[in-house]
């Protein structure tokens, strides 16, 4: 065991730019056997804590790739997709091409066979170029791929995750008119007859809904046992019955279309449940919790793409004989939202490693997206100070980020929420 | 005919980056500075993973000369479409005086032993510009050379090469094996798409040494010294013509 984990520990000081790969195993065994780890660890005097910004060979290439495709293929089209309130369809055509849209999924179904940080890395790239962008591959990657992946029967996944994968958009139907945090209040029915279910109700705020192939539609098969009835279904775009209604016009996150959908006797054959009858509430809970880290990096990213959009100008632009950059006013608040931005990525990536290492997460899941979300906001705001006039206008991408980060407070449960499972937790913590 | 392609890309401070010259005019400033694949490097690899795909060769090989670094190049070139790697180490002192002799002597010698049948490289490096890799390699092969390449076929054991030339477009019809060295316009080079880095990983890099292939890496050149180009002053407007004559009188241009 000691001389295994010498090994490791040699070999992660050996590749510091791959420490990850081989101390996972090593995180699993340290906690069953600490007191042969430390001495192992003094004897290798290997490096067995890399800081949080310590990414594989292959997470590095991938974030390079993502930074470049998404400079050159996304950033053209971003003001327009705002304008227009669209999806441009060239956009998501070339996410499929890059393998951005089935990053954990097995390469058996075209998918890319890399991990969760992975997409936290690339969602965070995208969205400093534009925040619909990667909510749209966010949603996708946690939240429908990974339900598919963990739920579904060889045939759901052979008939829906190589689509997924290449072509088809996924969407997530929890959230009704009456029903938004309170999610498992909700409404939609699925009534069974002999070996189908028909699906009466409707669904708001639904993302994606606009290019989506596939729906998981969340419905109560029994109402009488509460949440316990709520089951997943899976619902094809072209199912009768299925309307899709006209997009919200939106503050932010314009290009990503956010549709009522109705479902008027919509047939769904037994067939089409993901995993078991009345577990969908688990299901929902289980993929918000992975699904928020997935927000709390689009929103690093946010702040940062913003960032990065402003210094230069701070820098340049000259007032009273010296540049914006160099007024001390400006300095200790640049500084200031320089470390908000980084004790949020922090956040993010850390909650991410966990959840990789299989440790409990939910807490710092929850921590990482409240917080990332508030220094959106408070990045975006800022920044549109720091550049004056300009900032105010639409000639410059500043605005945008200011609108677009404020959903991160609000969708993928709201900040409240978030803070109230985070007090709960924290109270359990003091049971004992 | 072995159906093998090698392919040389060169890792270069990266193009978006401003070139700072050392303190000790030496040299410029690489020590974290960030680096990538030589723009035409990434253009002779994409020709050669197209001419792979419409199936006029077998196999793609990515060679790099340099330090431990080299590796991320090759890695680069793998992921975008070579199915292997030769990485020729060279570091230290040995490095910083490599220059387009050496590694055309090092790239005959893999050429030879790789059984190749096609050398591409991208025409010049953007750090030293030197524009003779190419034309020196297939020198020391007693190959056919197509340079500054923008368009490239194969037709049967032949192929037909249109450069870019002062003049315009030159077409040209050489034997095999042969070298060509990559312009600006023959192809836009591939993102490298997220499975295909995670394919890399698998793929095998092999490190060789120049002594191993036989080949002598000491310069017979050395570097005396590295300046700035002089800053560019700004200009002057003039409002006829006699006074620009007047000026130019001045500054002893005329």
């Amino acid at each position: 065991m000691a001389a295994s984990l010498v090994r490791i520990f040699s070999k992660s000081c050996r590749q510091i730019s791959r420490p990850w790969g081989a101390s996972r195993a090593a995180w699993r065994s340290r906690s069953t056997n600490p007191a042969a780890d430390v001495s192992s660890d003094q004897a290798a005097g290997g490096v067995s804590f890399p800081p949080l910004q310590t990414y594989s060979e292959e997470e590095s290439m991938m974030r390079e790739a993502v930074k470049k495709y998404a400079q050159e293929r996304i950033a053209p089209f971003v003001s327009k997709m705002d304008e227009n309130s669209t999806m441009d369809e060239e956009v998501i055509k070339s996410l499929f091409e890059q393998g951005l849209m089935g990053i954990e999924i097995d390469p058996e179904y075209n998918g890319t066979g890399s991990t969760f940080f992975a997409s936290i890395l690339v969602i965070e790239e995208l969205a400093k170029v534009d925040p619909s962008v990667a909510v749209l591959c966010d949603i996708q990657n946690t939240l429908i791929n990974t339900l598919f992946a963990e739920l579904g029967t060889t045939a759901q996944k052979e008939q829906y995750l190589s689509r997924l994968t290449t072509d088809m958009v996924g969407s997530f139907c929890l959230s009704e008119a009456e029903s938004g945090s309170d999610a498992f209040s909700l409404k939609t029915r699925a009534d069974k007859h002999k070996d189908y279910y028909i699906i009466n109700g409707s669904k708001l705020w639904i993302s994606n809904a606009e290019h989506a192939g596939v729906f998981l539609v969340m419905a109560n098969v029994d109402p009488s046992s509460g949440y316990k009835g709520i089951t997943c279904f899976i619902v094809d775009r072209d199912t009768e019955g299925l309307e899709i209604c006209k997009k919200e016009n939106k503050l932010g996150l314009r290009a990503s279309s956010t549709c009522p959908l109705n479902f008027d006797n919509v047939k769904v054959p037994e067939k089409n449940i993901l995993g078991q009858i009345g577990q969908g509430y688990k299901y929902a809970i289980g993929m918000l919790n992975g699904g928020r880290i997935g927000i709390a990096a689009q929103m690093v990213g946010l702040a940062q793409g913003c960032f990065d959009n402003t210094i230069p100008y701070t820098r340049q632009r000259v007032q009273f004989g010296k540049r914006l950059f160099d007024f001390q006013g400006m300095q200790h608040q640049i500084a200031h939202v320089a470390t908000q931005i980084e004790a949020g990525r922090l956040l993010t990536y850390n909650a991410a490693r966990l959840k990789e290492a299989g440790r409990p997460f939910i807490k710092e899941a929850c921590m990482a997206k409240y917080f990332t979300a508030e220094v959106a906001t408070l990045t975006t705001s800022k920044c549109i100070e720091w550049m004056g006039g300009v900032g105010f206008t639409k000639d410059y991408p500043i605005e945008k980020y200011y609108r677009d980060c404020k959903i991160g407070t609000i969708y993928e449960g709201t900040t409240n929420v978030q803070l109230s499972t985070m007090a709960k937790l924290i109270d359990k913590e003091y049971d004992s | 005919m072995s159906g093998r392609v090698l392919v040389g890309v060169k890792r270069v401070i990266d193009y978006a980056v401003k070139i700072r010259v050392k303190p000790d005019n030496s040299g410029v400033v690489t020590d974290g500075v960030k680096h990538s694949m030589n723009p035409f490097c990434e253009i002779a690899v994409e020709e050669a993973v197209k001419l792979k795909e419409k199936k006029f060769i077998k196999e793609v090989v990515a060679v790099s000369c340099g330090p431990q670094q080299a590796q991320e190049t090759i890695r680069t070139a793998l992921a975008m479409g070579a199915d292997r790697g030769i990485h020729v180490e060279v570091t230290g002192k040995d490095y910083d005086t490599l220059g387009p002799l050496q590694v055309s002597k090092i790239f005959a010698a893999l050429a030879k032993k790789e059984d190749a049948q096609l050398l591409i490289l991208g025409k010049q490096a953007i750090d030293d510009d030197c524009n003779q890799t190419g034309q020196m390699t297939a020198a020391l092969l007693d190959w056919p050379q197509g340079t500054f390449a923008s368009e490239v076929s194969l037709e049967g054991d032949k192929i037909k090469v249109v450069r870019e030339i002062d003049g315009g477009l030159e077409t040209i019809k050489i034997n095999t094996p042969a070298v060509l060295t990559a312009d600006l316009r023959l192809n836009t080079p591939r993102y490298a798409t997220l499975p295909n880095i995670m394919k890399a990983k698998k793929k095998k890099i092999a490190q060789v040494k120049p002594a191993d292939l036989g080949v002598d890496i000491t310069s017979r050149l050395e570097v005396l010294r590295v300046d700035e180009p002089p800053q560019r002053l700004a200009g002057v407007t003039v409002e006829t013509v006699d006074d620009l004559v007047a000026k130019l009188k001045e500054s002893g241009t005329i």
